[in-house]
């Protein structure tokens, strides 16, 4: 494989709470177009780690570096996101939802643009509707769709900022299996049209093999069976998987049955 | 079939809904005839034709006095200081609720302020503000601002920081600043939250209003009340109560209707 540029570089980063530790000695190298894929039990700090490579949450050693620079440490334009629940807006039309992040940028004070503008912006807004199959549904709100739906106008919404990384927290968690695999066709299509690097949360270890390049395992190494807290997760695998891999074959290597997280 | 599982449709629900104020009309028709004919002298509880008669006199003769018609100018006196105030609270308690609720330090100033002075009991105060504002309009307005506004900033502020996490997050990550995510994410999901507490409050905003307007006052629905108080005039004042009810539930119907049709996501 051809060495490529490393965009996210982690060294280190733990976070402790007052009572615990979440994560302890995390460090890896991303490279640009890694469609990463998280795994591991609950309450091992997967989520910890999505929010501080979103900037909510701030390590308490170690630097996350992004393209050499320090990560900004609040959330910004540059890294996408979506979670299970409560990603759009409810307030806004499916339409309106995707609209606004392009309106945001154009309108500092206002927060909305007019006239020829609005026009370009609604462009764009439902040529990327359209790539998500929601543009019959662009007048309705939000709690009109299934979740689905809601999923896909998510993903529109945050890809229209055309970030350089998305980052997923489980984010088919809630839709029933088959609906679960559509989303996975449009997820890989949209990964690689728009040159996304992806971080992506699932508790569907089989979704973790088939989807991503690259699978991590967030686990605990050490377990003081008296005190669980004492000790914080770390990534205990790091394998490359593929798309282009057949599912079943990995599966069988690992020993592992789909579904078993 | 079960009793649980019968529901009235239609006409029924009109008809079983009437019921108990028919049933309190006839009730006091009767208690009014027997305490009329022991004493026909009697003003405690008149009969309907004097109540009609009065409601004659009060709202479609000028009085001979000011040659005002009084009811109509009690009522716009009362609504103009209602309305004023329950706006201005309802504007103060967005311009701090918001804040109080969104922005950390800014809550870390304000918000036990307005903790403490929700605890203060308006009335109690209201010697206060006829000495500060005089007896004019201003201190009856301030009354029914100071009455009601802390409750609206509370519950705004309670609004914002139950709005879910990810949002605001979601927001930032579409370049955001903190005046876009005000405006454009929380303001307008808070809306029909504040129109939805202006309801709640109005309740204590009537009882600011008449406090205020026994107390000193030259007209308006509650001046008038404890004015005919004097003479007994149950024949005016059962009228008037009758009406400031049917103002308070015209306001709240008209305020839910107003959340219904304005944000037709909400409590969808």
């Amino acid at each position: 494989m051809v060495r490529c540029v490393v965009v996210i570089e982690i060294r280190n980063v733990w976070k402790r709470y007052v009572d615990k530790i979440v994560l302890e000695k995390v460090s890896l190298n991303v490279e640009k177009n890694e469609f990463i894929t998280i795994v591991g039990a609950s309450g091992c700090g997967k989520t910890t780690f999505l929010r501080m490579l979103l900037g909510e949450v701030q390590p308490c050693e170690g630097s996350i570096m992004i393209d050499a620079d320090r990560l900004i440490p609040e959330p910004s334009a540059d890294r996408g996101v979506v979670f299970q629940r409560y990603s759009v807006f409810p307030h806004l039309t499916v339409l309106e939802n995707v609209l606004l992040g392009l309106e945001l940028t154009d309108s500092r004070w206002l927060g909305r643009t007019f006239g020829r503008r609005r026009a370009h912006n609604v462009e764009r807004a439902s040529e990327m509707l359209e790539r998500v199959s929601l543009d019959r549904a662009a007048d309705n709100y939000p709690s009109e769709l299934s979740g689905g739906m809601q999923q896909r106008l998510a993903l529109a919404q945050t890809l229209v900022k055309a970030p350089r990384i998305l980052l997923l927290d489980e984010p088919f968690g809630a839709l029933d299996p088959g609906y679960r695999s559509d989303m996975h066709v449009l997820l890989l299509d949209l990964f690689r049209e728009l040159d996304l690097t992806v971080f992506m949360i699932t508790h569907d270890i089989a979704e973790g093999f088939s989807l991503g390049s690259r699978l991590l395992v967030f686990d605990k190494l050490r377990v003081d069976p008296h005190n669980p807290d004492l000790y914080g997760a770390t990534i205990t695998f790091d394998l490359p998987v593929g798309h282009h891999r057949r599912l079943d074959s990995i599966m069988d290597n690992m020993n592992v049955k789909p579904n078993q997280a | 079939m079960r009793l649980i599982n019968r529901r009235p449709g239609g006409f029924g629900i009109f008809a079983s809904a009437a019921v108990p104020f028919v049933l309190a009309l006839l009730l006091y028709v009767v208690a009014s005839s027997i305490r009329l004919a022991e004493n026909p002298d009697d003003k405690l509880l008149p009969n309907l034709s004097t109540i009609g008669a009065a409601i004659e006199r009060v709202a479609f003769e000028p009085d001979r006095r000011t040659g005002d018609y009084i009811f109509w100018t009690d009522t716009a006196a009362s609504l103009k200081r209602l309305v004023t105030g329950v706006f201005l609270a309802a504007m103060v308690g967005l311009a701090v609720g918001v804040p109080n609720g969104l922005v950390p330090w800014f809550g870390a100033f304000w918000s036990p302020a307005v903790r403490a002075l929700s605890m203060i009991p308006p009335l109690a105060i209201l010697p206060i503000l006829f000495i500060v504002f005089g007896v004019g309009e201003l201190a009856k307005v301030m009354l029914i601002l100071l009455g009601t506004a802390p409750f609206l900033m509370r519950d705004i502020e309670q609004r914002v920081r139950e709005l879910p996490r990810e949002q605001l997050i979601k927001a930032q990550t579409l370049d955001a600043t903190s005046w876009q995510v005000a405006l454009r994410v929380v303001l307008p999901q808070v809306m029909p939250r504040l129109i939805d507490g202006v309801r709640l409050s109005l309740g204590s905003a009537w009882l600011f209003l008449i406090a205020a307007e026994a107390i000193a006052s030259t007209d308006g629905l509650g001046y008038r009340i404890f004015l005919v108080r004097r003479y007994l005039a149950m024949d005016v004042i059962l009228p008037y109560v009758a009406w400031i009810t049917f103002l308070a539930f015209l306001f709240d119907f008209g305020l839910r209707r107003l959340n219904r049709r304005c944000f037709a996501w909400y409590g969808a």
